[in-house]
């Protein structure tokens, strides 16, 4: 298609845009004229990054991020801005400042969080693709909510330049979309070393999915199925690895002992580096003006109390008293070694099998107002976090429904083996369609 | 267990604010939480983790880069082309 403008007029009845472009201009590429919503936590030259916050209303980025600079000479159309839980501190999209997102399959339920705006805009139907952000489950939770496909890269895969920080060390940015093959195409275009992300790696990813897994073995860890997993879920999910080994692979029991503690270790992690990355929001270089005829703190206090929203604020405060003096031993040093025994874990485990199969959450999507307890929503995030502490690529792909709702099947391999991932999730999505 | 006091203490510390309807909302999240992270009691060992990292180190080369317009666009308060910034010595 050669350059133009894609006209983009939603119907966003689910509030899963914050901002739309109803111009969207395009290139010529891989992606010529397909619209693409990009999450809102993701720096848009020009076009109003808010990370659903009040603190960062109206702020309108000077430079584009990495992965949007990908997008536009790929020849994608940027349609839109999605919304999501603010900075991505959430399981539901309900911490959004700008209202909550609704699941298309069930406008009583949450699409998931934090990317749950992306989710939203493909289930709907509204675009095709859309990129997502995940630092505990952020891409993979929304996408078994609402019904689609979403893959967490390897840590280091894709860049994080011009993303907005939240926890640097957990969280990458990822393709979402309807399908394994549009997921796949995304992930082309956005994957590759960048020199302005020290983190980042020179691992291109040029990949056609392919359905064959005859001879691939499948851990299953019985952590992923144990206490707190809803047997409806968990059903869904066997009958669909029973699928897998249909199509040739074999499975493999395993444990991953360290599940025990990973839930405490990221949330220790991730809340000790948000109270150091958001610290720059101050009412200064940008968001709503601090009182400058009050002292810097008095100013910064007032500005950031009436601006971050209840979570956020909460967990800005847990990471600082995490890494309070006297504390830091307790936590966030313990969190580290808790970290590396899931590496370890995950080592281990990947010697003997090629990759591991569980659901993507333990539930289907929560009623709206459901999840009102901080703990009892950071509990819902116990299957996906352990791939973020370890830095593996992960999956989640629809595999069927418990009741009316959509579930994800994961399915998490080898540090920088996301081709493999997506091979599975693509044979198992081709065997059932 | 953490204390109203401590817990408007963090808030201090963090600059994020407190109201005092907040505070008995707050502590009470704050020792649930704090309790399931006393699992982290059971990990064995605290030596740093050593892995096989190394910098990653660029040549610091003038590159070109933002305006001052550019950069000041999203200040909320400006003065003869600075940003305006509250006191920070008292």
């Amino acid at each position: 298609m050669s350059p133009g403008t894609i006209l983009f007029e939603p119907d966003d009845r689910y509030n899963a845009f914050l901002t739309v472009c109803n111009h969207a201009p395009h290139g010529n590429g891989k992606l010529s004229g397909i619209a693409v919503a990009v999450k809102d936590n993701i720096s848009t030259r020009g076009i109003e990054t808010t990370c659903a916050s009040k603190i960062l209303k109206g702020y309108v980025p000077p430079y584009d991020a990495r992965v949007v600079e990908l997008l536009k000479s790929s020849g994608a159309a940027i349609v839109g801005k999605t919304n999501m839980d603010e900075f991505g501190m959430g399981t539901t999209t309900e911490n959004s400042a700008f209202g909550p997102t609704l699941n298309p399959c069930d406008t009583g339920r949450v699409p998931g969080g934090s990317s749950g705006g992306s989710a939203a805009a493909i289930a709907s139907g509204m675009v095709r693709m859309a990129l997502g952000t995940d630092t505990g489950g952020s891409i993979r939770c929304p996408a078994a909510f609402c019904g689609i496909v979403g893959l967490k890269p390897s840590y280091g895969r894709v860049s994080r330049y011009g993303l907005i920080a939240y926890a640097n060390s957990l969280e990458q940015i990822g393709p979402m979309g309807k399908t394994v093959s549009d997921v796949s195409t995304l992930m082309e275009v956005i994957a590759g070393y960048d020199r302005h992300d020290s983190t980042s790696h020179d691992k291109p990813y040029t990949h056609t999915p392919r359905a064959d897994i005859r001879g691939l073995k499948i851990g299953i860890p019985r952590e992923y199925f144990g206490a707190g997993v809803d047997p409806a879920v968990a059903a869904v999910v066997r009958s669909a690895i029973a699928k897998l080994e249909e199509l040739g692979a074999a499975s493999v029991p395993c444990s991953i002992p360290s599940m025990e503690y990973a839930l405490a270790a990221y949330y220790v992690t991730c809340t000790c580096e948000a109270s150091s990355n958001l610290a720059r929001f101050d009412g200064v270089r940008y968001g709503p003006a601090a009182d400058t005829k009050k002292s810097w703190h008095d100013a910064y206090q007032e500005v950031r109390a009436a601006a971050f929203g209840t979570e956020v604020r909460r967990r800005i405060m847990l990471g600082t008293f995490a890494l309070s003096s006297g504390y830091y031993g307790k936590y966030y040093a313990k969190a580290q070694v808790a970290r590396e025994n899931v590496r370890k874990d995950f080592e281990r485990i990947f010697s003997e099998v090629d990759v591991i199969a569980g659901p993507t959450m333990p539930t289907v999507a929560f009623r709206l107002g459901e999840k009102s307890d901080p703990l009892s929503m950071y509990l819902a995030d116990i299957l996906t976090v352990p791939a973020n502490l370890a830095g593996i690529p992960s999956i989640s792909v629809p595999c069927g429904r418990a009741g009316a709702m959509p579930v994800g099947l994961q399915i998490m391999g080898r540090q920088f083996e996301d081709e493999r991932v997506i091979d599975v999730a693509y044979a198992y999505e081709q065997a059932v369609s | 267990m953490v204390t109203e006091k401590d817990v408007h203490h963090i808030a201090e510390l963090a600059d994020v604010g407190i109201s005092p309807g907040e505070l008995g909302p707050f502590t009470h999240q704050f020792n649930a939480i704090l309790e399931y992270f006393d699992i982290l009691d059971r990990v064995q060992g605290d030596a740093a983790v050593t892995r096989d990292l190394y910098n990653i180190m660029r040549e610091d080369e003038v590159e070109p880069s933002l305006s001052q317009e550019e950069v000041l666009r999203n200040a909320p308060a400006q003065e003869e082309g600075f940003i305006r910034a509250p006191r920070v010595m008292e």
